[in-house]
């Protein structure tokens, strides 16, 4: 098991056409990911990487059987494609499109209420599920097929946690890139929600950055309900206030958002906070062992 | 992006927003003729720099006389000035605004701003004007009132209202502020605003609301659509390399220690900052060049952190992924060939095509010490600066 996509999952591109989605569809198709159709308004009934395209999102899913998009649409388009997905009523939608207006952003949240699609990112490297199915921009062959869930704001932080993980024989069941932008889809409870509940999960690393509130939120919420262990880490102890660091919300404003304070309430919450990046995947065995759930399905 | 506060109030005035009689001037000389435009008894010098806390750092001068405006003029131009947001370096002002007094009956404060938990943008005011709204929230959080506003209807007039009634606005001019709150909104909507505040709106003797300081800043993202707004960037008030940096699409953020830093994604940019803190340097910049770059990007980056005459050791950090290692390694030795690197560099290579990128690196005859992991190379290269 694994948390909302899986061997079934059927992909469909939208943006398919752009040369950065040719290059993705075709590591997502070597990966076995079931990408089953794209979508270019106007380059319908062509074939990119030996993917049919169609010239609406409707239509691919009704052709295809498709339930979850991935959009490499450019940012003035982003938003109008998410919305697309979004009526064409697929569970998921993932926005990998870096750039979105803000305003444009708030408007496709409007548009989402009360709707059955969940939207992952914008900004995101995706979500993937080792050994089954990768519907990103991430390096597949980092990943290994195990019980510890990811939830992460950074990508390349996300492959750091991923990579120490396999390295020491810990396989991941599903790693969930949720993005750098101030407004997004899913957030860190959506996730964590659903790797409470997914049996296979049985722990889960959280990665924060600088920012909003969304990690203290996610602690509190972590401290009253979750099950299983989280190990937390957040960069951006030594970034200087009011500057935006690379993600659009990565920044700290008004005196809030800081790392420091992220990392103490994490740490009230019962949250094991890894001091550095280099070792979230030893604080994790850490805690697992700690807990005496090591022994159980770990070693290698 | 940010702008100057006269630019923003040509902005608010151009929604119908009264602002007070002003001009701005860049040269002492301009001063004399400013005056004549200001009818009032006194004249306020405003320093125009990207910064709060002006008034209270002295950026803000009273004058009572055309000399004291010129006495002004000629002391604030050209000053580095110094607010709790410039750091310690300060900004020089570069222009002033010269600008009529006003009677003041009383102040309020008002903006928009982008609520990020609930993805909505908010009206927030007080009758509590002048003064930083993060004082006022500590000191008298319930003077703060605040309205959600609905991204498909915009904000209401009866949103409006119930602000103005909160806060206190006399009957007489309720309408006013209504009609001047909602100018306020399209402008943000209209111009992809991430802030909009007026600090303080003031209510004057005779009863008008005019905005006696207003602060703009825009969504990065919007300005594609957004000509007019881009056509107000000061390149002066930014960064240097900041600027070259952009040029490439590289993000790049200066900042005050001796250990440059280069990185591909912002998570790992930002974490390999506080690594090397941790371990106790002080990191130079934070640079991100990003998923997709190329050669070229990589070289322009290396080039950016050796320009920088403060660094005295580079630490660069790759988790490739997208972005392959060998395409990293070729970047820096074409880099290191068109500039002389001084300073010793620490490279920790992981990822796509690890084993290419470190052989270019080995056989390129730099004096590169090449790392395996990320807290290795953050050590190493704390102790080579030190």
């Amino acid at each position: 098991m694994s948390i909302w996509i899986d061997r079934n999952t059927k992909v469909v591109v939208q943006g398919i056409t752009g040369s950065t989605a040719i290059f993705h569809t075709k590591e997502m198709l070597e990966y076995g990911t079931k990408v089953v159709g794209g979508v270019t308004p106007g380059k319908g009934r062509t074939i990119i990487e030996g993917v049919p395209v169609f010239n609406t999102v409707r239509e691919a899913a009704k052709e295809t059987g498709a339930n979850v998009s991935i959009i490499y649409v450019p940012a003035p388009w982003a938003a109008d494609a998410i919305m697309e997905a979004v009526d064409a009523e697929l569970d998921m939608a993932i926005c990998i499109t870096e750039h979105i207006p803000i305003q444009d952003m708030i408007k496709v949240k409007k548009y989402m209420e009360g709707k059955k699609t969940r939207l992952i990112g914008p900004n995101c490297p995706g979500i993937i599920t080792p050994e089954e199915c990768k519907i990103g921009i991430m390096p597949g062959y980092i990943h290994k097929k195990g019980n510890i869930g990811i939830v992460s704001r950074s990508g390349t932080l996300t492959y750091e946690a991923v990579h120490q993980l396999t390295q020491k024989g810990v396989g991941q069941s599903t790693a969930v890139g949720i993005g750098g932008d101030p407004i997004n889809g899913t957030n860190f409870i959506d996730v964590l929600k659903a790797f409470d509940k997914d049996e296979d999960t049985h722990a889960v690393i959280m990665i924060g950055e600088i920012g909003g509130t969304a990690e203290e939120e996610a602690a509190l919420w972590i401290k009253e309900n979750m099950s299983k262990p989280v190990v937390g880490f957040i960069s951006g102890r030594t970034a200087p206030k009011g500057k935006r660091m690379g993600h659009a919300g990565a920044i700290i404003s008004g005196g809030k958002g800081t790392a420091d304070e992220k990392i103490q309430i994490m740490k009230k919450c019962g949250i094991e906070v890894a001091d550095t990046p280099a070792i979230i995947g030893e604080t994790l065995i850490k805690v697992l062992k700690e807990r005496g759930m090591w022994n159980k399905s770990y070693k290698v | 992006m940010n702008i100057h506060e006269y630019q923003a109030k040509e902005i608010l005035k151009k929604y119908g927003i009264q602002v007070p009689r002003g001009k701005v001037i860049f040269t002492p000389k301009e001063a004399e003729k400013a005056v004549w435009k200001v009818e009032s008894d006194i004249a306020v010098v405003k320093a125009q720099i990207h910064a709060g806390g002006r008034g209270k750092a002295g950026g803000v001068k009273i004058a009572k006389s055309i000399d004291e405006v010129l006495m002004y003029t000629k002391e604030l131009l050209g000053k580095r000035l110094v607010t709790h947001q410039t750091g310690s370096g300060g900004k020089e002002v570069k222009c002033l605004l010269i600008e009529e007094g006003c009677d003041i009956e009383k102040e309020y404060y008002m903006s928009f701003v982008l609520d990020r938990e609930i993805s909505r943008i908010v009206f927030i005011a007080s009758e509590e004007g002048g003064t930083e709204i993060e004082q006022v929230a500590e000191n008298a959080p319930d003077k703060i009132l605040k309205e959600i506003i609905d991204p498909a209807i915009g904000l209401t007039p009866f949103q409006a209202r119930r602000i103005a009634f909160g806060i206190n606005i006399p009957d007489k001019v309720i309408n006013e502020f209504v009609q001047l709150s909602l100018n306020l909104y399209r402008c943000f909507i209209e111009k992809d605003c991430i802030m909009a505040e007026i600090n303080p709106l003031i209510m004057t003797m005779n009863e008008k609301l005019i905005a006696l300081d207003a602060k703009l800043n825009f969504d990065a993202n919007g300005l594609y659509r957004q000509e007019d707004i881009v056509a107000y960037r000061d390149l002066e008030e930014e960064d240097e390399k900041e600027i070259e940096a952009s040029k490439y699409n590289l993000s790049y953020v200066s900042l005050n220690g001796t250990i440059g830093c280069m990185v591909n994604g912002a998570g790992l940019a930002m974490a390999t900052m506080d690594i090397i803190k941790y371990y106790g340097g002080e990191p130079a910049n934070f640079l991100d060049v990003g998923g997709g770059a190329t050669e070229e990007n990589v070289k322009a980056a290396f080039k950016i952190i050796l320009s920088d005459k403060r660094v005295k050791g580079i630490f660069v950090n790759i988790f490739g992924g997208i972005m392959k290692c060998d395409v990293i390694a070729k970047g820096i030795v074409e880099a290191a060939k068109e500039v002389r690197v001084r300073v010793p560099v620490v490279v920790r290579l992981e990822g796509t095509n690890v084993l290419k990128g470190k052989e270019i690196l080995n056989t390129s005859g730099l004096n590169i010490v090449a790392v395996n992991s990320m807290d290795h190379g953050a050590e190493k290269i704390v102790e080579l600066v030190k």
